[in-house]
């Protein structure tokens, strides 16, 4: 059996982690609600800006604009976000395995654009090609941020280095459940869009013309997708930390008790032992 | 009566919800040029340019600065989705004023290394900070 002096030093050092993480757990408790509340007010600007795109492009039909055609044989970029900061369970390690676990993705046709350290080390460990990190961005998203990533984005694109854009995060249900996505940014596909029967009662104009109207609103539709993604993957980080924390927290409670049981048991059988040897030795003398 | 006149005004931002209202009348700044909105107006959807937008309430005309986005004009209500707007008291005037100065500066030098339309944008942006805030 441990001797008692190893058991006690073992049980202050698990004492003092789960001091921190339970000073992280309401850390991010705190961070979790500020960036719920982000996530939830960067929501209507989003969908009145999906509603309206979805509605010109319904309505033209017109599958020649260059955001909308497919170039399967050119590179896949895709913007990967993470955090900078470990310690969040499987959070970041999910959204990495949304690459390398998929065929698509095989890194010889994939470019990244990486928001966050974790997951740009890991990847680039991995081999795959990054070409811009952003990572500065995710302690604090702002919408300007987002701009910046889409216009280099769509400069990419419209001159044909990449045929295809991608957006890899999580998806913050709710503050248990977040969810690594993949999602299409880029051609956009028309065939997603219909009109309500209300909207079709609505005879729409548009100026200066459905194509200037479109060529304004898809970059501003992929920025408000991407700055969506940040805030929600923000939340998403410090609830998976959260919830890492929490069980961390327990855990080490729970190695506590088992460790103190342990502790009690060797005091009271060194103490037994103490009494037998006085008491034999006593007995000698006699 | 005065009622009959009044539509649903919502002005958005990806930070919040910027603006929601009756209003009377509005006045937008597209890249058409500047246009007035009354209730029952044809439905339109329009391209903003950087400038002042001009809320008549009831009985109070609000002023705020919007740059780059877009209007969505329905019979009985208008919304805006704008990617910054900003009330008079939030714009910081000096730096507006620097801003224009500086915007015209690299306009009238031209030449190579200038990124005139990025420029022409920042003053543009600058003088509607500049005419909001001058009330």
């Amino acid at each position: 059996m441990a001797s008692m002096r190893d058991i006690q030093r073992r049980k202050t050092s698990v004492e003092s982690t789960g001091q921190i993480t339970k000073a992280m757990k309401l850390v991010s408790t705190v961070k979790l609600q500020k960036a719920r509340g982000r996530a939830e007010s960067s929501k209507p600007y989003f969908e009145g800006v999906y509603d309206t795109m979805a509605a010109v492009l319904a309505r033209s039909g017109n599958v020649n604009h260059r955001f909308l055609k497919n170039h399967p044989d050119k590179k896949k970029a895709v913007i990967v976000i993470t955090s900078n900061r470990g310690l969040a369970g499987g959070y970041n390690s999910n959204v990495v395995k949304l690459l390398t676990q998929n065929d698509e993705f095989a890194k010889e046709n994939v470019v990244l654009y990486t928001v966050g350290r974790k997951g740009k080390d890991a990847l680039s460990s991995k081999g795959y090609e990054v070409k811009a990190d952003y990572s500065d961005v995710i302690d604090n998203p702002l919408y300007s941020d987002a701009m910046s990533i889409s216009d280099e984005l769509l400069k990419s694109f419209e001159a044909g280095e990449i045929g295809e854009i991608y957006l890899a995060y999580t998806v913050f249900k709710n503050t248990v459940s977040h969810i690594p996505t993949m999602k299409k940014l880029l051609p956009i596909s028309v065939d997603e869009y219909e009109l309500s029967d209300e909207e079709k009662l609505v005879p729409m104009n548009y100026e200066p013309g459905e194509e200037e109207v479109l060529d304004m609103i898809i970059p501003k539709y992929i920025s408000s997708l991407i700055f969506g993604a940040l805030v929600e993957a923000v939340a998403s980080e410090n609830g998976a930390r959260m919830t890492a924390m929490d069980s961390a927290t327990s855990n080490a409670n729970e190695m506590i008790s088992s460790l103190s049981l342990l502790y009690n048991r060797a005091r009271q059988s060194s103490i037994t032992q103490e009494l037998t040897e006085i008491i034999a030795g006593a007995e000698a003398i006699n | 009566m005065a009622d009959e006149r009044l539509f649903e005004l919502e002005i958005i931002s990806p930070e919040r919800l910027f603006y929601k209202g009756l209003a009377s009348f509005v006045e937008l700044a597209t890249s058409e040029g500047e246009i007035g909105v009354y209730k029952n107006h044809i439905p339109m959807t329009s391209v903003l340019v950087p400038g002042v937008v001009t809320i008549h309430e009831e009985n109070e005309v609000k002023k705020a600065a919007v740059h780059s986005g877009f209007v969505v004009i329905l019979k009985d209500r208008i919304k805006v989705m704008a990617e910054i707007a900003e009330w008079p008291d939030e714009i910081d005037e000096d730096r507006a004023n620097e801003a224009k100065i500086r915007a015209e500066r690299r306009l009238k030098e031209g030449g190579p290394g200038v990124d005139m339309a990025r420029a022409e944008a920042a003053l543009k942006r600058s003088l509607a900070r500049l005419d909001t805030s001058q009330k």
